[in-house]
């Protein structure tokens, strides 16, 4: 049998055969000689394709291009490009043009619509391995005009004129940081990147990392230059194997661009850049710990001051910010502090990412002008809740933040607003809650949290806080008392003012701002020994409705502990002592006959 | 790097490789290979397109990776960019798709619609 490399398949039906399809196959014959391909190219008659309204058909295979309608005087142009020089003839090809206007182009969707993306400006945009991809859309362009063009003092004057504020929780002036760093006299200074990302839920940094490697550590060196360091640290979490594969690439591909490295553009400018990996304690992610962590120690916050500008890694003077804080480095160096600071509020100028979750239609990551209300976050960009159900509150800034209740919805997302509801910006987890979660169940789950990754350091957050969560289970394990609430209130007050690191300074703060919101809440669960939303399982039972029970026993057959009884006739019971409230029969009963007694 | 010049001349360079310039006849395929793709089985999606243009024997037409582009809900979301730069969104992507989309819409130019973000958000 002989071998062909492709094949011609053309339609020979009634149809195609009226439209001068043999006449076509004559063509094909006399091109595919003429060029000396009739030994590789079979031609095939075929039957009827169905298609006979675009008659005649041709189609070559082993790509599978159909062409339509046509011609004898096209079969010339198909053999000469497609089968002799690979190329398909679009113009002949099925295709869909009238139907291609409907093809939503990606930045007209919904989601899309009210971002603006400046630190996520190339994720998803380029190949994040690639070094030229990211120099093809203005890459390390920043750096050469820093290097080239301004003395160290103008870059930090550019910063601190944008308004950038640092985007890893504290909101701290990342200009003036630049400046404490830059004016600490040493010979020796260090740059540090924060991508610990300890948040849970949050993955902000993690996406920019994956997505845009190069932009952080082109605003790591150009901070070098700014304060007068020659080493950098990228202090990453070891659970973001994708993150670190790609920093290891990109670092690779700067140092042989020499974007890294001695002299970089021939200046006498040198830096250079290693990653340290974390084992993804929460607590690491605060800066004297993380630079604990960098020296190869035990991860441990120490007292503040010294700050980090001062006396930080190796005690020398050091400067670090959050991944997206250097994310936006670049952009405002191009496109001017003038550009940046235009975008925003008074007070928080340019974007935020956050990475929403929870109870949301469009969970993901998003960024937006600061400003922007939570209601057009979630409604517009989250395509909002799910299930026609309502808006409860939304959580930002994790373990160390609190939530804004549905009342506050219109409040524009900027640092100082979210401060004043009780929540901070955080580094941008941002979780949407609904009716049916539990506020006091919402604050246990953070202080378990933080009970689980305090360093164990200071007695306030190690004890403190391990009380605090010992109130919450008790409240929502239908036994508080009368007295707990001002407890919790007392003990979140001390640790507050004692603890020694941001971490046990923050612990609190959910458990306050959901008292602040939802203190009636916690009175429910306190005096009547009940769970409004249907949570805390202590205070549940599910029932089944006499009334409305088929008896078809599907709820007793889909239990796990086999506690509902009951038979042809007679309506299904529960037995409440035996029922650990999993939920699994009220899901599965086709009569809506089981309810929550909350 | 000892010059900005250089560095133009790479910008220059791969801008004119990866299509964004006239007259280049390349088609890109662009699959995003973050966590929430890889996570939501980007990798056998982008397999199958290496595959079936291999099968096909198609050479003008790149498939590379990028990183999240924030709607994680509709992973694996790759993107098909015609050499004019116009492109078209595919979500929630599978190997079977995949392969529909080479035949259709790589080949014969014919939109795989009801797999594109717009069919998506129409769908809610
Ligand atoms: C317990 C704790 C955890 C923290 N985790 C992070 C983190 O994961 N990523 C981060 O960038 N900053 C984190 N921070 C804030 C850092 O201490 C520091 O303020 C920040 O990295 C400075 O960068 P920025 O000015 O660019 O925001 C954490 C702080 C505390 C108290």
């Amino acid at each position: 049998m002989e071998i062909y490399r492709a094949h011609v398949l053309v339609c020979t039906g009634t149809g195609c055969t009226s439209s001068q399809s043999p006449k076509i196959i004559e063509e094909f014959e006399k091109y595919l000689k003429a060029n000396k391909l009739d030994n590789e190219v079979k031609i095939v008659k075929t039957g009827c394709f169905g298609l006979c309204a675009e008659g005649p058909i041709v189609v070559i295979y082993p790509e599978g291009a159909m062409y339509t309608m046509v011609k004898p005087e096209d079969v010339k142009e198909i053999v000469e490009e497609h089968l002799l020089k690979g190329r398909l003839v679009k113009r002949l090809l099925a295709g869909n043009k009238e139907l291609k206007d409907s093809v939503k182009p990606i930045e007209q969707v919904e989601f899309f619509k009210k971002q603006k993306r400046v630190a996520l400006r190339l994720c998803g945009v380029i190949n994040p391995e690639s070094i030229d991809e990211y120099i093809a859309f203005d890459g390390y362009k920043a750096l050469a005009k820093v290097l080239t063009e301004m003395k160290p003092e103008e870059v930090i004057d550019e910063i601190k004129r944008s308004g950038l504020r640092g985007r890893g929780g504290g909101g701290f002036p990342t200009g003036i940081k630049w400046e404490f760093a830059a004016r600490s006299q040493d010979t020796e200074k260090y740059v540090c990147c924060n991508a610990d990302e300890g948040d849970p839920g949050a993955f902000m940094d993690r996406s920019i990392l994956e997505g845009d490697p190069h932009s952080v550590l082109e605003a790591m060196t150009i901070a070098g230059y700014a304060i007068g360091a020659s080493q950098g640290y990228v202090y990453v979490r070891a659970e973001y194997p994708i993150a670190v594969k790609r920093l290891n690439i990109a670092i690779q591909q700067a140092k042989e661009y020499g974007l890294l490295g001695k002299n970089i553009f021939g200046t006498d400018f040198s830096f250079d850049i290693e990653l340290r990996l974390g084992a993804g304690a929460f607590v690491c992610g605060e800066e004297t710990a993380l630079m604990t962590s960098i020296e190869g120690h035990r991860g441990e916050p120490r007292p503040r001051p010294p700050f980090p500008a001062v006396k930080g890694l190796f005690g020398k003077p050091t400067l670090l910010n959050n991944v997206e804080t250097y994310a936006n480095i670049p952009t405002i160096i191009r496109n001017g502090a003038e550009w940046f600071a235009s975008i925003g509020t008074e007070k928080s100028k340019g974007t935020k990412v956050f990475a929403m979750g929870g109870k949301i239609n469009n969970t993901g990551l998003l960024e937006i002008p600061m400003g922007t209300t939570l209601r057009e976050v979630i409604y517009d960009i989250g395509g909002g809740i799910p299930n026609g159900k309502k808006f409860k509150a939304a959580q930002t800034g994790g373990p160390s933040g609190g939530c804004i209740p549905a009342s506050k919805i219109d409040t524009p997302i900027e640092y100082d607003t979210l401060v004043e509801l009780g929540s901070m910006m955080g580094s941008g987890g941002l979780i949407i809650m609904d009716e049916d979660n539990c506020m006091v169940d919402i604050a246990k789950f953070f202080l378990e949290f933080t009970v689980d990754e305090s360093c164990g350091k200071c007695p306030p957050c190690r004890i403190g806080t391990k009380r605090m969560l010992e109130i919450l289970e008790r409240i929502t394990g239908g036994k508080g008392e009368e007295g707990d609430v001002e407890k919790l209130e007392i003990l979140a007050k001390n640790i507050k003012a004692s603890a020694l690191c941001g971490l046990g300074q923050t612990a609190p703060n959910p458990v306050l701002s959901t008292l602040r919101y939802f203190r009636d809440e916690y009175e429910a669960h306190v005096r009547d020994k009940k769970c409004p939303a249907g949570v805390c399982k202590s205070m549940l039972n599910y029932i089944v409705d006499e009334q409305r029970c088929k008896c078809c026993g599907i709820c007793a057959r889909n239990c796990p502990v086999n506690c509902i009884s009951g038979q042809k006739g007679v309506p299904y019971k529960i037995d409440q002592e035996k029922c650990i409230k999993c939920g699994t029969c009220l899901e599965k009963c086709p009569f809506k006959a089981i309810f929550k007694n909350a | 790097m000892k010059s900005i010049a250089e560095l133009e001349e790479i910008r220059k360079r791969t801008l004119e490789q990866i299509g964004l310039r006239e007259n280049n006849e390349k088609m890109r395929i662009v699959v995003g290979m973050a966590t929430c793709g890889i996570a939501a089985g980007a990798r056998p999606v982008m397999n199958t397109f290496l595959e079936e243009l291999k099968k096909r024997n198609i050479n003008n037409v790149s498939v590379t990776m990028t990183g999240c582009i924030g709607i994680c809900r509709l992973e694996p979301i790759v993107e098909v960019i015609e050499p004019d730069g116009s492109k078209v969104t595919y979500v929630k992507m599978n190997p079977e798709k995949a392969a529909r989309v080479v035949a259709e819409h790589i080949v014969n130019g014919r939109v795989c619609i009801d797999y594109t973000i717009g069919a998506e958000e129409k769908n809610k």
